[in-house]
């Protein structure tokens, strides 16, 4: 559980993510219904829920890849609808099972997504990032013949071209073993201390989120069950770990909301 | 608006595709010269078995060209849009700063080097093997080009809007569009060879006027204002509705969450 002071205070009278009663339907079916949240700027938010929960429909919708059927969101307060590409310039998107094209050579991916996002040095930027993420040798080799380890790491050196105010990471560290798993988490906590980025962090992995997360959402059947600080979710639904809360969760399905906690106030 | 810095950066990525696949260079070295070859033994064999006009060999030879400058612009574009879907790397792209207006871009640029590749490599296996010059069309082959590649621009986007909304259940439409439009075209024949209630129809394609403008250059060695004229207009109107239709079914991909699940 993540202890140390909240970057509270400073720039962040207004919140980076607003989600104000969002929902969205395919066809009949609600993959996320009423939901509302708010994210400060320098916090690392994570997303918890089993499989289905609505965990991606969420992120994408952030992106603005996909549109809510009702509801209201606001990122930088701007709408991911209309102004897609200004928030898009300072985000970035991360996903283990999202990886690069995979008949080009890392380098010239991240060559052509330092193009997208318009990145100056362009050069010394990948060399930096590579040798960030230790993957500074797989330069020259083809996306496709890298290892899931290999591809999330090179996928995370794009999400970091930019230098985005906010990172949405879908599963980042999905097929990375524990060692690799762990490097990563210590570089994004890095990484956020330097830059004091925003993240939005999906997982079903107990550790990443313990580790990595200031905040804790937890989805089930597309609304958020439960919003707050480990220690307080723990206390409030009387369990001793995530992991016994989350399998509490999926298996007695919907649990009566609580809402938002003492940290956090939605609308 | 257009970002022209992240046009280059999606053609870069293209150049990088197709430079690495071979089977690529074929569609633009292989096919167009034995589609040059068929249709010019065709017509060498209607020349020996009965009087032919004498200008059937060129009328076939110069409208195969043509013909498969319309092909490659469109299936640039609409191969440019698998290779994205292939490669899953279609929610990469719109996950960054991109406009759908700079990916159709990009795509159509694709449209135009491949076309202009494919004419460079026909006329000079034309004349080689025929000894067709291209330049027999002199300066109107410049109009007749860019009304193919303006066509070829609005059926590729149409075909990648399709392809957006229905998945693999349309992606062979990628090969198929312009065979379905072939017969209205007047590629190797005059649209008064067609059935009278045929004909209104095949004058509302850009093609067709291409085709007749192409003859009338060949065998009168006229410049075909009129035919040249039609085809600009109908290809504005074209442009303009495939746009919106591209728009609309990118719009419904927004809302049925199918960027990220698009698998063909
Ligand atoms: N494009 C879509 N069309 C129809 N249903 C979808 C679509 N995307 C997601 N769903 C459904 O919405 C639910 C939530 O999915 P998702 O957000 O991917 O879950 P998670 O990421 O939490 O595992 C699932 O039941 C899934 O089948
Ligand atoms: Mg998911």
């Amino acid at each position: 559980m993540s202890t140390e002071p909240k970057p509270t205070g400073q720039n962040d009278e207004n919140p980076v993510v607003v989600a104000e009663h969002v929902q969205k339907s395919f066809g009949k079916f609600t993959a996320i219904s009423d939901v509302n949240f708010t994210v400060k700027r320098g916090e690392i938010v994570g997303l918890l829920g089993a499989n289905g929960a609505g965990k991606t429909t969420l992120i994408q919708m952030l992106l603005g890849l996909l549109s809510p059927s009702s509801g209201k969101i606001r990122i930088f307060g701007m709408d991911p609808e209309k102004d897609r590409i200004s928030i898009l310039r300072r985000a970035n998107f991360s996903s283990a099972y999202v990886s690069l094209p995979y008949n080009l050579k890392v380098w010239e991916n991240l060559d052509i997504f330092a193009g997208l996002y318009c990145i100056k040095n362009k050069k010394e930027k990948i060399d930096h990032l590579l040798e960030l993420f230790g993957v500074k040798h797989l330069k020259t080799r083809m996306t496709g013949r890298l290892s899931s380890g290999e591809s999330t790491r090179v996928n995370l050196c794009k999400a970091l071209l930019n230098d985005p105010e906010i990172l949405f990471l879908d599963e980042p560290t999905a097929s990375l073993d524990p060692d690799i798993a762990d490097k990563v988490r210590k570089l994004l906590a890095r990484y956020r201390e330097e830059h004091n980025v925003t993240m939005i962090y999906t997982s079903h992995n107990m550790r990443d989120v313990e580790e990595l997360c200031d905040r804790i959402m937890f989805v089930a059947g597309g609304k958020i069950i439960a919003d707050g600080q480990t220690s307080d979710i723990l206390s409030k639904f009387e369990e001793q770990s995530l992991e016994e809360l989350f399998i509490k969760i999926a298996r007695d399905g919907e649990i009566t909301t609580l809402g938002g906690t003492n940290e956090e106030t939605a609308t | 608006m257009i970002n022209w810095q992240v046009v280059a950066a999606l053609g870069k990525r293209y150049i990088y595709i197709y430079s690495r696949n071979s089977f690529r260079i074929l569609d633009i070295v292989f096919w167009p010269v034995m589609d040059l070859l068929v249709w010019g033994w065709v017509s060498a064999y209607m020349m020996t078995s009965q009087k032919g006009l004498p200008q059937m060999a060129t009328f076939l030879i110069g409208a195969i060209i043509l013909f498969n400058i319309l092909l490659r612009v469109q299936q640039g574009i609409t191969v440019s849009f698998l290779e994205d879907i292939w490669s899953r790397n279609l929610l990469n792209v719109f996950a960054a700063p991109v406009r759908a207006s700079e990916f159709v871009a990009a795509t159509y640029l694709v449209g135009l080097t491949q076309a202009l590749a494919v004419m460079c490599v026909m006329s000079v296996a034309a004349y080689f093997i025929y000894g067709f010059s291209v330049s027999s069309i002199g300066w109107t082959l410049i109009p007749l080009f860019l009304n193919l590649l303006m066509m070829g621009w609005s059926l590729g986007l149409c075909t990648t809007a399709l392809i957006l909304r229905f998945g693999n259940q349309a992606e062979a439409l990628a090969w198929a569009v312009p065979f379905l439009i072939q017969p209205l075209s007047a590629v190797f024949y005059p649209v008064s060879i067609l059935p009278k209630f045929l004909q209104p129809i095949s004058y509302c394609l850009p093609a067709a006027h291409v085709f007749e403008g192409m003859r009338e250059v060949l065998q009168q060695n006229k410049f075909p204002q009129e035919h040249l004229i039609a085809a600009a207009v109908l290809n504005v109107i074209y442009m303009t509705l495939s746009g919106f239709f591209f728009a609309h079914m990118f719009k419904e991909a927004r809302r049925k969450g199918l960027i990220s699940k698009l698998v063909v």
